[in-house]
């Protein structure tokens, strides 16, 4: 399943960290994060539950970009 | 302006006044770095704090540590004032950055803005009423109003109007339309009011389907996209360390050799190579070029899939085009038939009714009548009379040669010269240029029908330009017969003719072409996008005609020209070109600055207030630069 969010990010490089960051959640096959049309394409796992994973993909963001927001 | 924006350039403007302030108070030893505290931390203390964040999450080396290191270094260096003041300028080039970044991504996503808000929807007391065009079921009836946009693909149910498809296609000629024709999203509706009847979902609509494809292009990386990653990847890392080398080995090398070390020089030294090191212009700048080509070419039509393919295209030296649909209109016409005179001798014999043997049209047309081919088509219309399909039967389609059935329990054929051969009969070859369908009815070959294809306008124009735009090779493939194929490509300039082809030696001849192009030059086919998909993924860049929107040309291409224009396809190379071009001056110009400022740096030249500035100043020129890509001169038509 894939679907998309929006989110607030500053710079091209924070989105490329929150990229890398979401890849590495448990529960995400794949994600992309596009500075420029600020939005976060998350492909989940066979069998994840969106809501435990997209709560953990918050948390990693913010871990690497404080700044981060992902909106529902 | 955001929220966020706004914060900080009301902490900019407190801290500068303090900085300012505190410049004429004549304090001295602890009370100085307490009244400079004040400052530093109402301009820094995010920076502190993500500084902190990173290094306990284990991310050191992004800019805020570099920037936090660089100010408490200074700060312990017991230089108070450089070390607010080299974070307030740090936030002054932020906020300037981020404002001018913010700006750019809006007016090109402003551009790229065809997402309808809501369908209209009458309800039964006549009222309207606005819905999400999300919850719009297919076969609904929608209304647009003049000024409106078309939020789902349907057909005119009532009313006529002009339609401005200049979002999608970048034609300022507005397109009538009226009851019975097919609409697509994205379109604003100009003069009349217009009843809709949807034919797909919203989320199978024209509009979503390009908004998904431009959002989704930055994701397809260019190389020199990849560079910048691969290239930060060790850069950072190389500088930190660089740093480090310099604060150390100067002052222990003085030591050696007797002089005084000089400890705090090099440190300062060293903490300004730091703050100059960041290469943040790269790494804004060269997405938002490729972000900006790509926006400035869809608003003329033109989608680009990925940056990868907008770098390819710049490399493009083969071009290799289908021709139906792509060079000629693809409509055909029957220009003339032509009856053996022992086809006529059989028609006073023929079965049943007359109507169908009374010309040639007759057969040929119920023959190819269960045939979606042009051809067949044009064959149909040309007869002008209704065919009953019950009267065909034993239809076999022989691909590449044409088709035989049983019409009115009569054998008949219609097809190439292969097709003739083929059946072992003689027929009489024609002089005439266009596509030649010979047809034989009960074993005989009944004579011959021509059909002929124009070329589009812009074709002739469309091949010149390619060479202008310093294409090598021009290369026609098609189905139709050399002779045709001859005389279209005589006529338009094209270098080569690969003629009477079936589908799979398509591929066949544009894989040959690939082996014998050079490795670093790029070919791209241009095919309308229908039956050539095996072709447009096999090709380097696959190009198709979109037909304002065909779903089979958006899925297979990597470039889709929304108007049919064959002339857009240099226009996209120039677009190409120039955003490559910008892309590289950003890169020598960003690196070649921060290489200098590195080196004054290191040699104690520049303080680490003015290479701050260099480096804000490097960033925003890039930006500026970058945005330039989203600008493209209209191409006008001769």
């Amino acid at each position: 399943m894939k679907k998309k969010y929006k989110i607030e990010v500053d710079c091209a490089n924070c989105a490329m960290k929150m990229e890398e960051a979401t890849k590495k959640v448990e529960g995400v096959a794949d994600a992309t994060v596009s500075f420029m049309s600020q939005k976060m394409d998350v492909t989940f796992a066979e069998g994840a539950d969106e809501k435990t994973v997209m709560a953990a993909v918050k948390k990693a963001c913010k871990k690497v970009e404080p700044d981060c927001e992902v909106f529902d | 302006m955001t929220k966020k924006q706004k914060n900080v350039l009301c902490r900019i403007i407190i801290a500068s006044v303090l900085v300012l302030v505190l410049h004429y108070v004549p304090a001295e030893g602890w009370l100085q770095l307490v009244l400079y505290l004040i400052p530093y931390l109402i301009i820094g203390y995010d920076i502190l704090r993500k500084a902190i964040l990173g290094i306990l999450n284990g991310k050191v080396f992004d800019e805020n540590f570099l920037m936090a290191v660089a100010t408490v270094g200074a700060l312990l260096l017991r230089d108070y004032p450089e070390a607010a003041a080299v974070m307030l300028f740090y936030q002054i080039g932020e906020l300037f950055q981020s404002y001018a970044v913010g700006r750019s991504r809006k007016n090109i996503t402003a551009l790229m803005d065809i997402r309808p808000d809501y369908a209209n929807i009458q309800g039964e007391d006549g009222q309207l009423e606005q819905v999400d065009p999300d919850e719009v079921a297919v076969g609904t009836v929608i209304v647009v109003r003049p000024g409106e946009k078309i939020p789902i693909d349907g057909k005119v149910l009532e009313g006529s109007s002009a339609l401005n498809t200049s979002a999608l296609t970048g034609e300022s000629l507005p397109r009538e339309v009226g009851v019975g024709d097919e609409v697509i999203s994205g379109c604003v509706n100009i003069s009349g009011l217009l009843k809709v009847e949807t034919t797909k979902e919203f989320g199978e609509s024209t509009v979503s389907k390009i908004l998904d494809l431009v959002e989704n292009s930055s994701m397809k990386k260019s190389r020199s996209e990849n560079f910048i990653t691969k290239f930060a990847h060790y850069y950072t890392p190389a500088v930190c360390y660089g740093a480090a080398a310099l604060a150390v080995l100067p002052p222990v090398i003085n030591l050696l050799l007797g002089n005084p070390a000089g400890w705090s020089i090099w440190i300062t030294r060293a903490l300004t190579f730091l703050v100059t090191s960041c290469p943040c212009a790269l790494v804004i700048s060269i997405p938002l070029s490729f972000f900006g080509g790509i926006g400035g070419a869809s608003a003329q039509g033109i989608l680009i899939k990925g940056s990868n393919y907008l770098e390819n295209l710049a490399r493009t030296s083969y071009v290799v085009f289908d021709k139906t649909g792509t060079l000629t209109k693809g409509i055909f016409q029957v220009t003339r038939v032509q009856p053996s005179g022992a086809y006529e001798e059989w028609v006073k014999t023929a079965p049943g009714e007359t109507e169908i043997w009374s010309g040639l049209l007759g057969p040929a047309a119920y023959a190819e009548s269960y045939s979606s081919h042009p051809i067949a088509r044009s064959l149909r219309d040309a007869y002008g009379h209704p065919i009953e399909q019950e009267r065909v039967t034993e239809v076999e389609e022989i691909s590449g040669h044409g088709v035989k059935a049983l019409v009115d329990g009569v054998p008949v054929a219609a097809g190439n010269a292969k097709l003739m051969k083929q059946l072992g009969l003689s027929y009489e070859e024609s002089d005439d240029v266009g596509t030649v369908v010979y047809v034989a009815v009960d074993g005989n070959y009944a004579g011959y029908i021509i059909i002929s294809d124009v070329e589009k306008e812009q074709a002739a124009e469309a091949i010149q330009g390619l060479k202008a735009a310093g294409i090598r090779k021009t290369v026609m493939l098609t189905g139709d017969s050399r002779k045709v194929a001859q005389y279209i490509a005589d006529k338009l300039g094209i270098d080569e003719v690969q003629a009477e082809l079936l589908p799979a030696d398509k591929v066949t001849c544009v894989e040959k072409l690939l082996e014998e192009k050079g490795r670093k030059e790029m070919l791209a086919f241009v095919g309308d996008g229908i039956n050539d998909a095996p072709v447009l993924s096999r090709a380097d860049i696959g190009i198709a005609m979109g037909a304002m929107g065909s779903d089979a040309a958006i899925e297979a291409a990597d470039i889709v020209l929304m108007d049919d224009n064959p002339v857009k396809i240099s226009l996209a190379m120039k677009i190409s070109k120039k955003c490559l071009r910008i892309v590289y001056e950003n890169i020598v110009f960003a690196l070649a600055i921060k290489a200098i400022c590195l080196l004054l740096g290191a040699l104690g030249i520049v303080g680490m207030r003015t290479a701050i500035f260099a480096d804000v100043g490097v960033m925003v020129l890039a930006v500026l630069n970058a945005i330039r890509c989203l600008y493209v001169k209209k191409e006008t038509s001769k």
